[in-house]
């Protein structure tokens, strides 16, 4: 008995208590907290306190696995002996690379979204922005960086022309984003903004896998499967369309197609516009679209539109008081859009993608009398009134294919490498004149994002690009920065060189042209929470080799690259979700000091589509009591100037000039959503009604020349306001949602 | 002789009955601890605690489930908790009871994990976290459809969620009358989940 009490007395003794204590810091010797310390396979452990210290004890004995470890750091593992006396082990824990915590590059990218890290707007904010009649164009004009230029289309981004933003669908060039220009008034998008789960605007300083655009790209990322099967319809004045959306059961691809018709006769007999309509704007299109999951967990995504559009108008003839100058355009246009995306093994990924679109426009240009007859004029006697008579046949053809290849590095750093070729066919008839060329564009990049640190991430990019019809190849080098200085704040730089090619009209008469050249500088700060964005960014950007014209003689000139300019400036944004309860607005304002010697411009001049400030306050509110959303937008900018230029001794030089006075358009849009919230709702229903300039402000937006040179006329909106309203249906879906995501 | 072999076998006994002492006990004592919490580093001791000894443990899912409550607790308090991180330690502590044995119970953490993450950002994560939220309740009822704590995080969810979207007083009175009626003929083994019962007849009489 006395021995199994000596034996029951020596295991009690064997378990005398040893102390383990220390210190847990990371590799700056910060103190960690909330560390979990234990003795492998046993009870034993701790957690740090806040000073990173810790202490415990325990009965084991002999060699066993000391180990720590703390959320968002790497995983310390030590074998130690436990002996007689205490032991004291301070740890050094590592900081794990983490997507979510590491900085992002931000100068120069608005990423708009639902899932994107760091997005400033989501989708739904396009369509929710008063003024943008869920136009992307029009609601990305509320960041800054955007000129508000009302008379032609396109994005003018910091001292850069319409023509310097392109747009890319799913990684491929879309060749003609809008509808076909018509002179004085800007057209839309053609691409709703439903069709796309994330949105990049850049305004400098862009990804290598992009090239030939000098001032911005703007990145349009296609959505997936859609969440559920579903019919649709559009009831409006002004529009009617149907489609669908069918997702297979199994949830592995589903397709899609829609329809939609705009006539705005019965709305302009309402509302009168100055132009004298002889054919009333009509636009039909149809899309279809199939999407496949493959067994990986890849995409295979296949969008194709078509559209028909036609319209003519007639407005006073410039150079006399009794002559009408009439206008009529035609339009076709087919985009189409094939990418797969694809996980590949060991890390790899790869984005191969397709397109090929074709557009063309019918132009008749001509003079008319009172009676709406064409009118002839001798030439070269009255060359400039002949000048304005004229058929033009445009054909664009876009045929292109792009790979890119991303290879996960060491951690969350990335290399990615690909190619893309674009075959583009330009056939153009003047009266009788045919013109055409073709160029085989190709270009290597390759890019790597690289992550030194959670706080510091570099990108390095180089693009390699070579055009046939200019026969020359350039190097476009891109870097970009990121160092988190806070939590939530962080600086990002931008540099990179951009080439582009000069555009259609003049790779028409002469091929005998160079590449046009910016190069962006750019340094940003961002403070981003959950509920608030502040940014601020500062840049300069030098443009090299413009396109410029020198007269030859009537209107005909040569071409050259002597052209050059600069653009600078400083841009704010601030969005605030919570300082207002239910109350979202954000506030954009840019400052621009640029100058350009281009086309017609005899010397260095501020161009005409540039304002020195522009602002813009965006507002949004839903009351949920009522299921309503109410939003406003107010655009501010500065005059932009505008000139005359005339030709002497086979020069340019400024026959007049000024400033157009200050631009405001304050707008107003409403939806009602009664089956919000309503579960399992079969039918939801959207009203949606929209106003713009509600205080009637008359704006010019710049002033066209007689060809004496004696009248200028306003260029001015059609129509002092713009109004819409529209019933949006659906069957199958639950879209209340959307609304909820967006207002909760 | 006899004695000696005695003695052995009483020391192996003591031994393993100490063992499972030693866990009853451990295991009483952290959830006393967990109890009592009143700060996050609380909260984080009591499931460092726990995982410690569900690491040590190997096949018992119940510490896990601890630790995850007592970090999903520390959610609940703790405004200034990164969620997302926190919600994925919850998860990864889910992941390792679920490896163990799959029940209702460890739907309830990930309920809440998620419901966590869906609150930081309600209007761009409903879809995606509240989703997850509602399919962790769902997953649940259908392994227990009997556990109360289902019911009371369930109208919860619709508590909070306003009238106009389906939600508020009148649409979770229902669902918490479920829950407290399922709490009164709940028994709870040893160590097993024993909590909600009074939380459930509080947010029964706020619906009143």
């Amino acid at each position: 008995m006395l021995a199994i009490l000596m034996l029951v007395g020596v295991y009690y003794k064997l378990s005398a208590q040893i102390i383990i204590s220390g210190k847990i810091k990371d590799t700056k010797g910060h103190p960690v907290a909330g560390a979990s310390i234990s003795l492998k396979s046993t009870y034993d452990g701790a957690t740090s306190d806040s000073a990173g210290a810790y202490y415990f004890s325990t009965n084991e004995k002999g060699e066993q696995v000391f180990a720590v470890t703390c959320v968002g750091y790497n995983a310390f593992e030590q074998k130690i002996a436990i002996g007689k006396d205490p032991i004291k082990i301070d740890v050094s824990v590592k900081e794990q690379l983490s997507e979510l915590k590491a900085v992002t590059i931000t100068a120069g990218t608005f990423a708009a979204g639902d899932s994107k890290r760091g997005a400033v707007l989501s989708s739904l904010d396009v369509a929710t922005t008063a003024g943008s009649n869920a136009d992307i164009t029009a609601a990305l004009k509320t960041l800054p960086g955007a000129q508000q230029v009302g008379e032609q289309e396109g994005l003018f981004v910091r001292g850069g022309a319409g023509y310097e933003a392109k747009q890319y669908i799913d990684g491929t060039l879309v060749n003609n984003p809008y509808y076909s220009s018509v002179p004085d008034i800007a057209q839309r998008g053609r691409f709703s903004p439903f069709l796309f789960k994330g949105t990049v605007f850049s305004t400098g300083g862009y990804s290598a896998l992009y090239g030939q655009a000098l001032s911005s790209v703007v990145l349009l990322e296609s959505i997936d499967l859609p969440e559920k099967s579903e019919i649709d319809a559009t009831i409006s004045p002004l529009v009617i369309g149907a489609g669908t959306q069918q997702l297979a059961k199994d949830k592995k691809y589903s397709w899609g197609a829609s329809y939609n018709y705009v006539n705005v006769g019965p709305y302009f007999s309402l509302v009168k516009q100055t132009p004298d309509y002889f054919k009333l704007p009509q636009f039909h299109s149809g899309d279809a679209n199939f999407r496949i999951k493959t067994k990986n967990g890849g995409m295979i995504k296949y969008y194709t539109t078509f559209s028909y559009s036609q319209l003519g108008l007639r407005r006073p003839d410039i150079d006399s008081a009794y002559y009408k100058n009439a206008f009529g355009l035609t339009n076709h246009n087919w985009y189409n859009n094939l990418s797969w995306r694809e996980h590949l093994s060991n890390g790899w990924k790869m984005n191969l993608a397709a397109g090929y679109s074709t557009n063309n426009d019918d132009i008749l240009q001509q003079v008319q009398g009172q009676n709406n007859k064409p009118l002839q004029f001798d030439y070269p006697a009255a060359w400039w009134m002949q000048a304005k008579n004229f058929t033009l046949t445009n054909r664009q053809d876009l045929s292109q294919v792009k790979a890119v290849f991303e290879k996960k590095l060491g951690g969350i750093s990335y290399l990615r490498f690909g190619s893309e070729y674009q075959y583009a066919y330009n056939s153009t008839l003047f009266n009788d004149t045919l013109h055409k060329f073709s160029d085989n564009y190709m270009a290597l990049f390759a890019e790597s994002d690289i992550y030194i640190t959670n706080e510091l991430a570099a990108q390095l990019g180089l693009r390699f690009e070579n055009s046939s019809i200019l026969g020359k190849a350039d190097l476009a080098p891109r870097v970009s920065l990121a160092y988190k200085t806070g939590e939530h704040a962080q600086i990002s730089a931008a540099y990179g060189i951009f080439y582009q090619k000069p555009e259609n009209a003049q790779l028409m008469y002469t091929t005998n042209l160079g590449y046009t050249k910016a190069a962006h500088y750019i340094i940003n700060y961002q403070k981003m929470t959950r509920d608030q964005v502040l940014r601020i960014e500062a840049y300069y950007k030098k443009y090299d080799n413009l396109v410029e014209m020198a007269p030859l003689s009537y209107n005909y000139y040569s071409y050259n690259n002597n052209g050059d300019g600069y653009a600078k400036g400083v841009e704010l944004f601030w969005r605030d979700k919570k300082t207002f309860k239910n109350f979202d607005y954000w506030i954009s304002y840019s400052y621009l000091d640029t100058k350009r010697q281009f086309l017609n411009y005899p010397m260095q001049l501020m161009p005409t589509f540039a304002a020195k400030h522009t602002a813009s306050i965006v507002a949004k509110r839903f009351f949920t009591d009522i299921k309503m959303g109410a939003n406003l937008t107010y655009s501010f900018a500065t005059g932009r100037p505008y000139y005359n230029f005339m030709i002497d001794n086979a020069k340019f030089f400024i026959a007049d000039q000024g400033m157009t006075k200050d631009y405001h358009s304050l707008n107003f849009s409403a939806e009602y959503v009664p089956s919000v919230g309503k579960k399992n709702a079969r039918t939801f229903v959207v009203l949606f009604a929209s106003v713009t300039n509600l205080l009637g402000y008359n704006p010019v937006y710049g002033y066209n020349y007689s060809y004496s040179g004696l009248v200028k006329q306003p260029i001015e909106p059609p129509a002092k306001r713009f109004y819409f309203i529209g019933c949006f249906l659906s069957w199958g879906v639950d879209r209340s949602q959307d609304a909820i995501n967006n207002n909760l | 002789m006899k004695k000696t072999i005695l003695a052995f076998a009483l020391l192996v006994a003591i031994t393993a009955n100490a063992q499972n002492e030693k866990y009853v006990t451990v295991m009483q004592k952290n959830i006393v601890l967990m109890d009592s919490a009143k700060s996050t580093q609380d909260f984080q001791s009591a499931a460092n605690a726990f995982e410690r000894v569900g690491d040590a443990e190997k096949t018992q899912w119940l510490p896990y489930y601890y630790a995850g409550l007592a970090l999903a607790r520390a959610g609940w308090i703790d405004k200034n908790l990164d969620k997302d991180a926190n919600s994925a330690k919850i998860n990864a502590l889910c992941d390792k009871a679920e490896a163990i044995e799959k029940n209702a119970e460890i739907c309830t953490i990930r309920n809440m994990a998620a419901t966590q993450q869906m609150l930081v950002d309600p209007q761009t994560r409903w879809q995606t976290y509240g989703q997850s939220a509602s399919a962790a309740l769902e997953e649940g009822i259908k392994l227990d459809p009997n556990n109360p704590r289902l019911y009371y995080l369930q109208g919860m969810n619709v508590f909070g969620t306003p009238e106009a979207y389906g939600g508020g007083k009148k649409n979770a009175k229902p669902i918490f009358e479920k829950a407290v009626e399922l709490f009164k003929s709940f028994q709870a083994k040893p160590l097993y989940p024993n909590w909600g019962q009074n939380e459930a007849a509080r947010m029964l009489a706020q619906c009143q």
